[in-house]
This record gives C-alpha cells, structure tokens and sequence, in this order.
C-alpha cells in the first residue's frame, strides 16, 4: 500500500529511471594489491535513500568513495569498471574528478568542519571554489543550505563563531549544509551517525528523510535500525573469501528485511554475525 | 573565559613540595625525585649565573655609555668610543633577509614533502634537507665565501643594480661581501629547521580536513591552501620563529661572508656585521675593560633579543592555538 502511493507521486519528481540516478557496472576497487571490492553492479535509484549495509571491512566505505572518485585519493588506489552518472561514466578518460566531484556531495564518518573557518565561511567553502564571489548571492546561499541541513535556527545568531564550536550533531549538520552548498545531484554519507548521540542521529535521520525530495542519497551505515528507518533501497555486502566486498543482495528495503531473498542476508539481518 | 580556581590550585607549590617530599612513599623514590629536583634547578642556577656574568663584565660599557650605547654607530677602539646600532642593524637585516628568502622556499618543500612527493621520495628527500643542517657552520661560510659570494658580486648583484637600481637597496659597488651575502647563507642555514618542523606540521593535518575539501569539488592545490595549511598554521608559524632564532644567532658562517664592515644603510650589498659576528672577530683582540665589556653588552643585547623573539613566537603560537578552538570543548 505503501509503496503504491510512493509510485503514484513518482513522475513528479523522476522524469525517468534511464537518464538519471547512478548505475554501477562490474565494479572493482583495489588497495595496493589487495582486492576491496569485486565485481559490483547496481542501479540507485534517483531521489531515493539507498543504504549501503554489512560488518566491517567488507567494503561498504570504499564502494560509496568510488561513486564521487574519492577512492583514488588514497595512495596506492585504483578503480575498475563504469560509474553511469545520469548516464555519464564518471571514470571515463578524459573526465576530471574535481568536476565529478562538484556533482557528487560527501559527507563523512566523522564530523569535519574546518577549524579555521568560521560557521559561515563552512557552508562557503565549496561555493567559494566555485568561483562565486558577490556577497549578496553567497549569504543567500549559505542560508538556503543551513536551512535544508536545518541547522539555520540554531547557528543563525553564531555565523560568525567557529565552526569546530558547535555539539558534534550540530557540526555534523554543519558538514551535510557544507555539501548541499553547492547544489550536488548525488549525497553521499558514510557512516554520517557513528560518533553522535541517539538524539543527534535521530535529527539526521529526520534530515535524511527529507532530503530525498531533491537529492539522491547513498548512505553507508552498520546499524540495521537506521538502514530500516531511512532507506528505501538496500544494498547488503559481504566479504568474499579474499576479502574483497561482493554484492550479496539489493532490493527494497522492506522486503529486503521481511523476506530476503539469500540466506546470507538472513544471516546477517537477524544478527547471526557481524 | 576566567572561572574560579579551585583551592589546590592557589596553593599549587606548597601541595606539590609536600606531596612529594613531607612523607616519602620510599626512599628510592625521594632520592630520585631530589636528584631530578636538583637537575631542573642547576639549569635554572646556570641561566642566571651567565646572565649575571655578562652584567657584571659588561658593567664598565653599560656605565659609560648607558642607552647611547644602542643608539651610536661609533666603534672606536683607540678612542675608546663604543655603540651598537650597526651590529644591531646587521642583525636584524641579515635575519630579515634570511626569513624573506627561507621561508617561501622551505614551505614549499615542505608542502611537496608532506603533500605531493611520491611515498618513495619522501624519505630520501627528507633526509637530504636535514643533511643541510648537519653541515658545520664554518664549512658552510668557506663554501659561502669562495662559491656563492662571486655568484653574488657577478651577475646577481651587477644584475640586480642595473635592473632595479633606481631602489636604495640595490644602489652601490657590488662587492659580493656584505649584508645580502649574509642573508642569504643565513637563509640557507634555517631552511633545514624551517622545512623540517612545517612539513611535520603539515603530515599532522588530519586526511579528513584534506578530503573535506576535495570532496566539495577542489583541486589538489586548492585543497591545501585552503584546509591543509589554515588547519596547520600555527606550526608553520612556530617553524618561522625557530628558523629566526638560529639565525640571529648564527656565527661562523655569516662572520666570513658579511664583509666586516660596520655601518647603518639600506644597501644590501655593502659590507656590514651582526653582533655576533663583531664579537667572534674581535674578541681576541679587545683588551682593557670598556672595550671587552662593550663586546660583553652586545652579547647582552643578542641574548636579549633571541630571548624576545622566542617568548614572541610561543605567545604567537598559544595565540593562534586558542583562537582555532574558540569556544572549543
């Protein structure tokens, strides 16, 4: 029923699953010489929460860091396979990372606010880098972004503090409004609630829900609750017996908890390990 | 912000010296604490005893020519007419020198060591820069004076008089000796510390301030102007202010290129000295007590500096800590 109603307001917001979104094709991602991922292949839907789950190094982390080309920053990483975005295979040669980048938001494990910058020079940033200087567009566009963070209410009367200054909730609000600054099409998140409080999570949880109206959100998370309450679609990974993350199961996030489909999954959802 | 200070702080010392001396847990401990007591404070006697030896020699000079002393550009040992301002200045221009030239330079070693080099090159690159500081001073100055002084007569400085020329700084007979040469082998002299205590600095920055930035959409070098070296600022600061006390403090090598002249003027290439350097010349050769307490008074006013600046640097640097984490928790 639920999910009926959702399909009925699908055509305002999606103009079509072939041309937007993301689609991962054979993906493989190595450190050095060992294998991290192995031979992923999804479709992520567009203005949906997909949720990325599974224990600890089975890769979860580095499957979202290839999406926005995050991965190659780390010395000795290499890449393998197609990155469709809207279409577009964002490894293609001749495609710049910086710009790939811009398309794509992150937000990361642990909040990281640039010290040195004040609240508002924050959510300036990646505005700054591209190029926008006139002060009247820029303060207009800090507060749409801490307004959709909602985190406006709270640092409205602060922007000139610190942004390390803030609860570590408030800051990590500070990190989502930092990368919806810039008006990306993709949010990724990794893990966006393992160093904050049931309250704060909670509050990015609610941010998340709401998110989805305009962007398309990837989040990594290692708590099953959170990937039950927020995402629509779950991707469920695993270590092969080399290590290297495999795609266990993907598919809505309802049935995927209700009934899966590989007793693998099973496994893990009723937390036999992990 | 200022809070009450709780009652064992006020009496800090008292509660110290009878928590650790009126009942000794064992006799083993209580010797090895009043040995380490006795050690801390030897270095503490040594201080002020040099500092009172050097007032006391420097007396005769400190009463005959009180502050003139560091306002005359008079050395005139016949006359016995001693003062300071061209030792002074000498210093202060020769580091000046140094700082401009080592500290864009070290910085962006610094930046390809910590950031850009590949992981192969790191070490044996690192380790050449501190091989520099291992050069003995008076190496240096030999190399100095028959290597990079003609360098600096023909063609830096012919070049440098007759392209900018028209400023004081580059005006007169380029003797290759002088205040330039001396900065410059003064720059070469911090570089190592300078390099070596900012590209620390910029290793400490933590990966995900430079990934913040890269994941918002910028280039590498975009990401550490913009996070890396705001996040390390503070020790990049600290690196300066070190390098600027080795080389105020610097003898040997700034001794044989500087060119033993002694004057105030604002062109670079004219021959000069620092007060070090006056001093290593003519120690040997001072006699009776207003020349050598006016050697003496130098040394008093070099200690007083360095002593300056380092208290500056770590007021700068606690300063520059406090204000990254304003409010912090």
């Amino acid at each position: 029923m639920v999910m009926q109603e959702e399909r009925t307001m699908e055509p305002q917001t999606t103009p079509g699953p072939a041309t937007r979104g993301i689609v991962v094709q054979k993906l493989n991602a190595w450190y050095g010489p060992l294998q991290a991922l192995r031979d992923v292949s999804l479709t992520i839907l567009p203005n949906r929460v997909t949720s990325v789950i599974g224990p600890s190094g089975c890769g979860k982390s580095t499957f979202i860091r290839c999406l926005n080309r995050m991965h190659e920053v780390v010395p000795g990483a290499r890449v393998q396979g197609k990155v469709l975005l809207d279409g577009e295979d964002i490894y293609a040669p001749g495609v710049d990372p910086v710009r790939v980048r811009r398309r794509v938001g992150m937000v990361f494990q642990r909040p990281n606010p640039f010290p040195t910058m004040s609240v508002f020079d924050n959510v300036a940033a990646g505005l700054r880098l591209n190029g926008l200087r006139r002060p009247g567009q820029m303060s207009d566009a800090v507060e749409r972004a801490l307004q959709q963070a909602a985190l406006w209410d709270e640092v409205k009367d602060k922007l000139k503090q610190s942004g390390s200054a803030l609860s570590g909730g408030q800051q990590q609000r500070l990190c989502i409004a930092r990368a919806l600054a810039v008006q990306p099409e993709v949010l990724l998140m990794d893990e966006p609630c393992s160093a904050l409080d049931p309250v704060a999570t909670s509050r990015i949880e609610d941010l998340v829900r709401a998110l989805k109206e305009r962007y398309t959100i990837v989040i990594v998370t290692h708590n099953m609750q959170q990937a039950a309450r927020v995402s629509d679609m779950t991707a469920f990974l695993l270590m092969g017996d080399d290590r290297a993350g495999e795609l266990i199961e993907y598919g809505q996030t309802r049935q995927m908890f209700t009934n899966p489909r590989d007793e693998r999954t099973e496994a893990y959802i009723t937390g036999r390990f992990g | 912000m200022a809070r009450a200070p709780h009652p064992q702080e006020v009496h800090a010392p008292v509660w110290w010296w009878r928590a650790r001396f009126r009942r000794p847990a064992s006799p083993g401990d209580w010797v090895f604490q009043t040995i380490a007591l006795l050690a801390a404070l030897s270095l503490v006697g040594l201080l002020v005893a040099m500092t009172l030896y050097l007032l006391n020699a420097a007396w005769p000079a400190v009463t005959r020519f009180g502050l003139g002393f560091l306002t005359s550009s008079t050395w005139d040992p016949v006359q016995e007419v001693f003062g300071a301002l061209p030792a002074v200045y000498g210093t202060l221009l020769t580091s000046a020198i140094a700082m401009l030239v080592a500290i864009p330079v070290s910085l962006g070693v610094a930046i390809f060591l910590a950031e850009l080099a590949p992981p192969w090159l790191r070490a044996p690159a690192s380790f050449l820069v501190e091989m520099l500081a291992a050069i003995p001073s008076v190496v240096l100055g030999l190399w100095g004076l028959f290597v990079m002084v003609p360098v600096i007569r023909d063609p830096v400085e012919r070049w440098l008089g007759s392209s900018l020329g028209f400023l004081p700084l580059f005006q007169g007979p380029p003797f290759g000796v002088g205040f330039l040469a001396g900065g410059l082998i003064l720059a070469i002299m911090a570089l190592p510390i300078i390099t070596a205590v900012a590209r620390d600095t910029l290793a400490a920055v933590p990966s995900s301030q430079r990934e913040a930035m890269l994941a918002l959409g910028a280039t590498r070098w975009e990401a550490i102007s913009r996070a890396v070296l705001p996040y390390a600022r503070s020790g990049i600061v600290a690196a300066g202010i070190l390098g600027l006390g080795r080389a105020l403090g610097e003898t040997m090598a700034v001794t044989m290129v500087i060119g033993n002249g002694y004057q105030v003027t604002a062109r670079l290439f004219a021959p000069g000295n620092t007060m070090a350097s006056k001093i290593a010349t003519e120690f040997n050769e001072a006699s009776g007590d207003l020349y050598i307490g006016s050697l003496v008074e130098l040394a008093l006013v070099l200690f007083a500096i360095t002593l300056m600046v380092n208290v500056v640097g770590r007021l700068l640097v606690r300063w520059t800590v406090a204000k990254a984490r304003v409010g912090g928790q």
